[in-house]
């Protein structure tokens, strides 16, 4: 009966459930989901990362060494698939799992089961994309662009874009779970224009996710017609045309972009504050910052194709479009700026992350400008300078700012501090290695070097070295990361305050830790002072 | 210097830290330097002011957290000046875009086709004149193709031309064109999409299946310029590089003249050979 099926029998206990399949497969809590969410992406990460160390090997001198070129073009290909949809993206809807209900007050997401769907897709997805690396003709190489009709020549192209499809499909899943979360579930008297600004953050990539995943499912369903069922959309002998696939690709790629950064902008909000021990500088404006920077990423997608020939006037409208993104995105390094200035700063873990995620995103940004100026782009596009600008926006900016936010909630999560000292030796050879990693390759670029290439002229050696040098720096320290979670879940015995951080306001804050399995069955009641950001009354 | 002739600096140098100033009359080097320099002293700005922050109002020194955390005065300083540096920028770029996309008054059209993995040059026109069958592929040298194998054991830096190291850098025929004269070229993918990518020229353009593109360049000094494939296009995607040889006009003349002759006796050999009457097959 409908009206049976709609009467869970809800285990209100405030323990977990005791059989490892009932409780991590079957879940539908939002804290184990949470955590399974972060495993994965964790995972994710050094996959991915294992990938890149080959890239590096490779080019760590000049002349071919280790692998054939089509086997470097697999690595960078799945190396920035499995950084994107693997890492980046489930990492952040990990936190979201977790933290968004604890930070409005809701007893969990507002769709449970879906919300197991989601995660459970994961596995399978990159089981499939991964497993087309031991498959005959090998993984796809064409770049994680997939540009036809380069991508059309590979033999693992139904794979891959049927991995793609569930992707999406998780992604899709799992933001409309967030919208419902944070537009239903909130405690009475958490307003929308109180709530943390991470929380913020998610509700509106929720909703870019929402717009652009369907058209990459789209674009990558018509590479498989056109490859399989005699479609022409792409291919210009029958009347298609390549630059179409670019077109909708990049409508889906730069608000990707973003999906991957604005969580990452939420997060930082939140620690600045706590470790400043002042509120946000202001709230409102950050909040706004976003929502127009999530606008925007949907009218400048052309910046990506400046060299395919595009008419001057939509060249001069991609421009400028881009270069106002440069305008909100400004406003939110200031006032982080401005929220640590006048404060009482102390540099714990997650502050040391976060404050170098405002200078090196910055220096990202920067780059992004740069690149934002079409006539100039001629000369940087497909270069180690893209390359370099935008892991300084994903490495330094999401990568680092996921890294501040486990430092921050480990202890909520786990019930433990974890080994403060081992954090910073992680934060200091993160940081130091990662600009010996990624700032020559801004020289590289200039100096004339195409990306996604396995050997290069000798003009290029010495900066390479050093740029694998400090790849291979960077990568090691990742296992000290391990490392300290690792220590802090299993064997800390340090345990953590219910605040875990003197200045730590917010909803998260007043449970106990560990959060215990259920949390919030009864709403929270709000006092606005309690709230991170709560009195924006000025 | 160790270049082959030409411009200081228009080929990979080792070390090279910066953009090429080129050896074309149309240079993005400008507005680079410019934007770089807006950069900086932005980054100068915010990053020293974040360092005074947390050296002054860190807790160890006392620094006791203020309650404030909004003005709206400041926000729109930091709104405004960044709109005003962007428009000045954005005009900056636009003439450089407008005086890109004029292609009038070319004296010459190459026709450039990238085919996985080597490129094609056809000199279509030249100072109003349509060139008769002037075309040659153009690809990786041979000592960098053995060079470059898989565990080849061969040195890189042994390749050199005129002490420049070519390795990958070089081809076997280059695509000769006369300095002082405004070249208009036509860019085409033969197969996938490639990027014809000279720094020197200051610019590249995509090689698409089905699209003609073009671009311009006025060389201003005779030299070898050196470039690459900018877009993947495969597994050979890093060893199809490009050569732009400029020389004066008188010289080029002279070239362009001798390839027609030789178009010209090649054709015949062939017209011979498709006769098997007088061109016996072993
Ligand atoms: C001030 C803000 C930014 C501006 C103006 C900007 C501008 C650009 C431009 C113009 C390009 C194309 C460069 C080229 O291919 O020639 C680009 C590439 C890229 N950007 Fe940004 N960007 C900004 C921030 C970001 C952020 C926040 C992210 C991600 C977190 C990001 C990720 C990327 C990626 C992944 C690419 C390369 C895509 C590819 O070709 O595979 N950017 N950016
Ligand atoms: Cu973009
Ligand atoms: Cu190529």
């Amino acid at each position: 009966m409908a009206n049976a099926a709609t009467h869970d029998h809800h285990d209100h206990a405030h323990h977990a459930p005791q059989g490892f399949f009932q409780r991590w497969v079957m879940s539908t809590n939002h804290k184990d989901i949470g955590t399974l969410y972060l495993i994965f992406s964790l995972t994710m990460f050094f996959i991915g990362g294992a990938f890149a160390m080959v890239i590096r090997a490779e080019l760590f001198k000049p002349g071919m060494q280790l692998v054939q070129p089509y086997f470097f073009n697999e690595m960078t290909t799945m190396h920035a698939l499995v950084m994107i949809f693997g890492a980046i993206m489930p990492s952040f809807v990990g936190l979201a799992n977790w933290m968004i209900p604890l930070m409005v007050g809701a007893p969990d997401m507002a769709l449970p089961r879906m919300n197991n769907l989601s995660f459970w897709i994961m596995p399978f997805a990159f089981t499939l994309l991964l497993g087309t690396l031991f498959m005959p003709g090998g993984g796809p190489a064409g770049g994680w662009t997939m540009y036809p009709p380069l991508s059309l020549q590979g033999e693992s192209i139904a794979y891959v874009v049927f991995a793609v499809h569930l992707m999406g499909i998780s992604s899709i899943m799992g933001a409309i779970n967030i919208i419902a979360t944070i537009l239903n579930m909130r405690a009475p008297g958490m307003d929308l224009l109180k709530m943390p600004v991470f929380v913020w953050s998610w509700l509106i990539t929720a909703f870019l996710l929402i717009a652009v995943m369907p058209v990459l499912a789209g674009a990558v369903t018509m590479l498989l017609t056109d490859k399989y069922f005699h479609t022409n959309f792409f291919n210009a002998a029958g009347g298609g045309d390549p630059v179409l696939y670019q077109h909708i690709f990049w409508f889906f790629g730069h608000p990707e972009v973003y999906i991957m950064i604005l969580p990452a902008f939420g997060i930082i909000s939140e620690i600045i504050p706590t470790f400043a021990r002042k509120p946000i500088f202001g709230y409102r404006a950050m909040v706004f910052a976003i929502a127009s920077i999530a606008f925007l990423s949907f009218i400048v997608w052309a910046h990506h194709m400046f060299a395919v020939g595009l008419p001057m006037g939509a060249e001069i409208f991609f421009m400028y479009a881009t270069m106002l993104i440069a305008v909100p995105t400004g406003v939110k390094v200031f006032n982080w700026v401005s929220t640590m200035w006048g404060g009482s700063m102390t540099f714990e873990t997650p502050m040391l992350f976060s404050i170098a995620f405002v200078i090196l995103f910055t220096i990202g940004g920067f780059s992004g400008l740069m690149l934002a100026l079409a006539p100039a782009d001629f000369q940087y596009h497909d270069t180690y300078f893209v390359v370099a600008h935008f892991h300084y926006v994903l490495v330094t900016g999401a990568a680092f700012s996921i890294m501040a936010a486990a430092y921050y909630w480990l202890p909520k999560w786990s019930g433990h501090m974890y080994n403060e000292t081992w954090g910073k030796i992680h934060f200091w050879s993160s940081v130091i290695s990662v600009n010996v990693l990624f700032f020559p390759q801004h020289f590289l670029g200039l100096a004339g070097m195409p990306r996604r290439i396995p050997d290069y002229n000798v003009a290029f050696a010495n900066f390479n070295m050093i740029s694998s040098i400090g790849g291979f720096w960077f990568g090691a320290s990742q296992l000290i990361f391990l490392g300290v979670v690792v220590h802090c879940v299993f064997f800390s015995k340090k345990k953590a305050a219910d605040r875990s951080w003197e200045g730590a306001k917010g909803l998260e804050w007043t449970v106990p830790s560990p959060a215990p399995h259920h949390t919030f069955d009864v709403p929270p009641v709000i006092h606005d002072d309690e709230l991170a950001h709560g009195n924006t009354d000025h | 210097m160790a270049l082959s002739g030409g411009v200081a600096m228009a080929n990979p140098e080792p070390d090279q830290l910066n953009m090429t100033k080129g050896a074309a009359e149309w240079s993005p080097y400008g507005m680079h330097m410019v934007a770089l320099w807006v950069c900086v002293v932005i980054g100068i700005v915010v990053f020293g002011a974040m360092f005074v922050a947390m050296f002054r109002f860190r807790k160890s020194r006392g620094a006791v957290a203020e309650k404030w955390s909004h003005s709206t005065k400041l926000e729109i300083v930091w709104t405004v000046i960044p709109v005003i540096i962007l428009i000045f920028l954005a005009k900056l770029a636009t003439g450089g875009l407008t005086s890109f996309a004029d292609t009038t008054g070319s004296e010459m059209t190459i026709k450039v086709t990238g085919y996985q993995w080597k490129w094609r040059y056809d000199y279509v026109e030249y100072k109003g004149k349509p060139v008769d069958r002037v075309g040659f592929m153009s690809k990786l040298e041979e000592s960098s193709d053995r060079t470059r194998q898989l565990k080849s054991n061969l040195d890189p830096d042994k390749i050199q031309v005129d002490g420049y190291k070519t390795y990958l850098l070089d081809v076997d025929k280059p695509l000769v064109v006369p300095v002082g004269t405004k070249i208009r070229f036509i860019i085409v993918g033969g197969d996938v999409i490639h990027s014809w990518w000279v720094p020197a020229l200051g610019w590249k353009m995509d090689a698409i299946p089905g699209i003609a593109n073009s671009a311009w360049t006025k060389l201003k000094e005779p030299g070898v310029y050196r470039g690459q494939c900018a877009e993947l296009c495969g597994q050979d995607h890093g060893f199809m590089p490009i050569v732009v040889k400029a020389v004066p006009k008188a010289e080029f003349d002279q070239w362009l003249a001798t390839q027609q002759d030789e178009a010209k006796v090649q054709q015949a050999a062939q017209t011979a050979q498709a006769n098997p009457a007088t061109a016996p097959q072993g």
